[in-house]
């Protein structure tokens, strides 16, 4: 025996070990974990026994920020949760503030909220899809056709409001900016040319016997977990709850517009997968009704100042169906200049709850499948 | 029959591979530093003083009154008052900003400073080369590489610009004919000396809200 005592032997021996069991640490820079998440896997030869989310890694303090920041000052911080679709969660802060303060939106302020609004839908659900498939092995192809079209929506929200991700457009009673001249026309084409983007998408990969294969019956999340759950949005309706905000709530102008809930039946990785295009489908419907009937006028409430914005004391909670379920905002304010308490519900955080239901008993590989079709961004989860 | 939707779906990548090389929608890579897309309009980065005339110094419409500074979500707009005053571009006495830095490794280009700025000495950049191997000097941008003229405002954003110009003449126009009024109603006052020589134009007042 030598006289320093092998490594191995150093270590405990845990209950895992003596199973046969192998722990394994995906994360957090493995690149299919969608930003820096980690997931403590124990695995019984490839099958999953035990899964425990690990994360935190992007916390930046988001809402104690936010308490010591005006209510205007939070507004730039709130693009950068879902840093895919900015302009969604500002419309949710947004909300919130005008029903902490009472504000109301003109008209034609709340037409562009839901065009902008559909519009991040639609390039969240695009890039989504690249990224899914991308997970599973089919590298690179889909994602660049995915991120072709999200360019264009991109390019249409630089021109609105100046930046392509961070775009920070909504105000409080309203939106910053009004359209540039020519803008509403380059929207019209590009919603017009999506439906043959969703065709060729739907062609490529939908039919596909290994896509199949490999999503079918993998995953399952039952209507009852995802209702005890609070799952929301896409996630939910793949499973069959019939649960969309905008149906449920009718917030800004969405009762105009006639457009459908699609729902899944068996809750797999393929129904979350196929639930994306029919609400593309859906979302350019809306668009299309929101760019023929956008009225003139005003874009912002007159009443409400940019500076010096104070809130009666009291609380709301707004909250929107943002592309990954429901988001909301709640706020506490005690009439001063900043909130008092601001919370953010996040889709993402609790969409994730489940990860561990829906992968135990399914193989390693397919872990990676089914975080991805849960959609998350981690700047929501960790805020 | 099995292996028919990748048929399918390798009919639409060859129709893409093949699209590319006739259509531009097909393919739309650009080959960066040589070629670029044209800039567009309203696109923001970081933000940059104006000024008035041929003089930086001179001409510099901010004057210093730490509403941008007080409202930046980040906190990296840095600002001390002159203790002295300057005329500015119409000759009006007003306070200069003697230090005005700001940290545009800090900024994170949300252009509230813009939106809250009264007297439209603020506006946003479309420069983004602006690497340096000096983290902190840098990127602490002072006021003298932070003002620009107002021709290259209406370079980079033509309709804004022409917009802020519009409001800003008209407050002019508005601050004159006050002017003019009192002058005429002292010279219609019997005994009075006539007033003394009007000043050339009155200054830029505060343009209510954000002009855009």
């Amino acid at each position: 025996m030598s006289a320093y005592p092998s490594p191995t032997s150093l270590l405990e021996p845990t209950a895992v070990a003596q199973e046969q069991l192998l722990e394994i640490s995906m994360g957090p820079q493995h690149p299919s974990t969608h930003g820096v998440f980690r997931m403590n896997v124990i695995l019984d030869g490839e099958r999953v026994v035990k899964l425990k989310p690990v994360f935190g890694y992007l916390h930046r303090n988001h809402e104690k920020i936010a308490e010591n920041e005006t209510y205007l000052g939070s507004m730039p911080y709130t693009d950068r949760l879902d840093y895919l679709c900015s302009i969604t969660n500002n419309w949710a802060y947004a909300i919130a503030v005008e029903k902490l303060a009472g504000i109301q939106v003109p008209e034609r302020a709340e037409y562009l909220r839901v065009i902008t609004g559909e519009l991040t839908r639609l390039q969240n659900h695009a890039s989504l899809l690249g990224f899914l498939l991308q997970d599973m092995g089919s590298s690179g192809t889909p994602l660049m056709y995915a991120f072709r079209e999200r360019e264009k929506i991109l390019d249409l929200f630089e021109a609105l409001t100046g930046a392509r991700m961070m775009c920070n457009y909504m105000r409080f009673g309203g939106c910053r900016v009004d359209m540039p001249a020519g803008w509403l026309d380059q929207a019209r084409q590009v919603v017009a040319d999506f439906p043959k983007f969703l065709d060729e998408y739907e062609k490529l990969l939908v039919g596909n016997e290994i896509l199949m294969e490999r999503t079918q019956g993998v995953g399952v999340l039952s209507k009852e977990l995802a209702i005890n759950a609070g799952m929301s949005g896409p996630m939910a309706r793949a499973s069959g709850v019939s649960y969309d905000i905008r149906k449920v709530d009718k917030y800004s102008i969405y009762e105009r517009f006639a457009f459908r809930v699609p729902l899944g039946s068996h809750g797999d990785v393929y129904d979350r997968y196929m639930m994306r295009f029919l609400e593309m489908r859906e979302s350019l419907k809306i668009l299309n009704e929101a760019m023929r009937d956008i009225p003139g006028g005003p874009i912002v409430d007159p009443k409400t100042k940019v500076r010096n914005f104070r809130p009666k004391p009291g609380e709301a909670y707004g909250r929107i169906e943002s592309p990954k379920g429901e988001l909301g905002f709640y706020l506490i304010s005690d009439g001063g200049s900043n909130p008092y308490r601001y919370r953010v519900r996040p889709p993402s955080l609790i969409n994730l709850t489940v990860l561990e239901d829906l992968c135990l008993g399914q193989n390693v590989a397919d872990v990676v499948a089914i975080l991805g079709s849960v959609d998350i961004v981690l700047g929501e989860v960790d805020r | 029959m099995v292996g028919n939707g990748i048929l399918k779906g390798l009919t639409e990548t060859a129709r893409n591979f093949l699209g590319s090389y006739v259509k531009k929608d097909r393919l739309t890579t650009v080959q960066y530093p040589e070629e670029r897309l044209p800039q567009i309009e309203n696109t923001r980065d970081f933000p940059f003083l104006i000024y008035d005339g041929p003089d930086w110094h001179a001409g510099m419409r901010c004057v210093a009154c730490q509403i941008c500074e007080k409202e930046c979500p980040p906190k990296c707009i840095f600002i001390d008052k002159s203790k002295d005053k300057k005329p500015d571009a119409v000759g009006k006495p007003q306070a200069y900003p003697a230090v005005f830095n700001i940290d545009i490794s800090v900024c994170m280009s949300c252009q509230i400073c813009v939106e809250v700025c009264p007297f439209d000495a603020i506006k946003m950049d479309v420069v983004y080369d602006l690497p340096t191997d000096d983290r902190f000097g840098g990127l602490l941008l002072d006021k003298k590489k932070l003002a620009k003229s107002n021709e290259y405002y209406h370079q980079i954003h033509p309709t804004e610009a022409a917009a802020v110009d519009g409001a800003l003449a008209e407050e002019r126009a508005k601050a004159d004919a006050k002017v003019k009024a009192a002058a005429e109603a002292k010279a219609a006052a019997p005994a009075t000396p006539p007033p003394a020589a009007p000043k050339p134009a009155a200054p830029a007042q505060p343009v209510g809200g954000d002009p855009q």
